[in-house]
């Protein structure tokens, strides 16, 4: 039984066609990584799921009784807004003191509950922003380009973070990243989409080889990934997007 | 106790900037103020259909004001540029209420009380009216502040959360215009947004959360209202401007004392 399934999903935004025949589906406990170029419609598929937007064709179905996690890729904070992070992680619902503690640790955190969250630096902004989804302990986190803006070494343990994450609390997570080639490593599957699922499969781990090393740096522990992209069609319009380097 | 004018007056004053201050913070954080203004100028055309019509100035100025919010509101959602339409409607809706009432029968229509309101003329019937709007505008805004925080934030979050954030944009609008219907008498169409943003403004300065800012702002509001009328009978000051007045001498101490309370710190 999968958490969440689309079949034949479209989205269509105006009269504009962003998504067509998505069949995809997650398990219980899975890591899945979209990938695919801006514009692709990645963020809409994610929005879908989400139920923000409805299908324009196909349907999207949740198992009853379904845990969303969301994390967004960024939050609209009016320097108006004063807004501790102890009172963020209670919208909108109140979440009792020792669980936004517990939450914070469990995100490698200390007790920052009394700080603006203007005050955060980029990597302790997502991992509040992730703590708040685990407060609704779900059973799906959907993560929507959750390393954008954080350097390589932020990448490395945020994607660490998410793989404690599912070790620990056994959710899935759907993750959207707009890097085509590099993923997180504990993906169990890797599905690129431009407007269509163009392929999917598993990311290649890669450890020891200098290669790889220089271009991911030390010290990234092995959270990161390479995926080998396999389109085995064309489109049969003009490609505006490049898979180029790793083919 | 009602019977006495200044009674009535600060009665109806502090329950519309209680009402205003949390939905005030609202038109802060979305960066509605525009649509305040588009809102509340959209109130002279009320007042004209009002008179022509002969129903009561408050039921014109709502329905206005609704219809205007209503307008604006799906504007935003369809992502218009906000800046340029908001001006536009603001501005059109003003000029066309003055014309509008010039038609009307040159019969006591004083259209000043209606820029700049009328506090001292509020009525026991006014008074009545202006309480129940303002608690309806506070509860409607108490019972969704959660909700219209996390909307205000990320409307998908809202989403995820299980919220509709479009619903709650629509409270926010319905809140806007029985605030404008009620605060007509207080400080005028004119400054109605200004009754909104100031203490909401002038409230950040001192606030660390969003609750703190909202009661801040409430207090403001009233202490605005309190000060407005004593400059107004003293000096014999237009007392909607009075009001504004003080608010804005408020949001300079907070503002001026935050910066310097900031300076300190660095040292």
């Amino acid at each position: 039984m999968s958490l969440i399934a689309a079949t034949g999903l479209a989205v269509r935004y105006g009269g504009r066609r962003v998504l067509h025949d998505i069949d995809f589906a997650i398990a219980p406990g899975e890591i899945v990584t979209i990938v695919g170029p801006n514009g692709s419609g990645k963020t809409s598929f994610l929005r879908a799921l989400l139920g923000v937007v409805p299908p324009a064709a196909g349907r999207v179905t949740r198992a009853p009784g379904l845990r969303l996690g969301y994390v967004p890729q960024r939050l609209h904070l009016d320097p108006g807004l004063p807004l501790p992070v102890g009172r963020f992680l209670s919208l909108p619902r109140r979440a009792p003191r020792d669980r936004m503690v517990a939450a914070l640790a469990q995100v490698g955190l200390g007790d920052l509950r009394g700080q603006d969250m203007a005050t955060l630096s980029g990597g302790q902004f997502q991992r509040v922003l992730l703590a708040r989804a685990l407060l609704g302990t779900p059973d799906l986190l959907l993560l929507d380009e959750p390393t954008a803006g954080l350097d390589q070494p932020g990448v490395a343990s945020f994607y660490q973070l998410i793989e404690e994450v599912r070790r620990e609390t056994g959710c899935a997570v759907l993750s959207v990243s707009h890097d085509l080639h590099v993923v997180m490593s504990a993906s169990d599957r890797v599905v690129c989409i431009n407007g269509h699922i163009c392929c999917e499969g598993a990311p290649q781990v890669v450890r020891e080889a200098p290669e790889y090393r220089a271009l991911f740096g030390f010290g990234t522990g092995g959270a990161l990934a390479l995926y080998q992209h396999d389109h085995d069609h064309d489109h049969d319009h003009a490609h505006d997007h490049d898979h180029a380097p790793t083919h | 106790m009602l019977d006495d004018f200044l009674t009535r007056a600060l009665l109806a004053g502090l329950a519309v900037a209680i009402a205003a201050a949390p939905l005030g913070c609202f038109v802060v954080w979305r960066r509605m103020a525009y649509f305040g203004d588009a809102t509340s100028h959209a109130a002279i055309l009320g007042v004209a259909l009002a008179l022509g019509f002969q129903i009561s100035i408050f039921l014109g100025t709502l329905l206005v004001a609704l219809v205007m919010a209503m307008i604006v509101s799906t504007l935003a959602g369809r992502g218009w540029a906000m800046d340029t339409t908001l001006g536009v409607l603001a501005h059109s809706a003003l000029a066309l209420g003055l014309v509008a009432v010039s038609f009307l029968p040159a019969v006591r229509v004083d259209l000043s009380a209606y820029l700049f309101g009328d506090i001292l003329a509020v009525a026991r019937t006014d008074l009545a009216v202006i309480v129940t709007g303002a608690a309806l505008v506070l509860g409607l805004i108490l019972w969704r502040w959660s909700a219209l925080l996390t909307a205000t934030l990320s409307h998908d979050l809202a989403h995820a959360s299980g919220l509709a954030p479009d619903r709650e944009r629509m409270v926010l609008t319905v809140a806007l215009a029985i605030v404008v219907a009620v605060a007509l008498k207080i400080v005028g169409a004119l400054l109605i947004a200004a009754l909104l943003i100031i203490p909401a403004a002038a409230a950040r300065n001192l606030a660390r959360s969003p609750e703190s800012m909202a009661a801040a702002a409430a207090l403001i509001g009233a202490a605005s209202v309190w000060g407005g009328l004593r400059l107004s009978l003293v000096h014999d000051t237009p007392s909607g401007p009075s009001i504004v007045v003080i608010a804005a001498a408020i949001f300079l101490v907070t503002t001026l004392g935050a910066g310097l309370a900031a300076r300190l710190r660095a040292r």
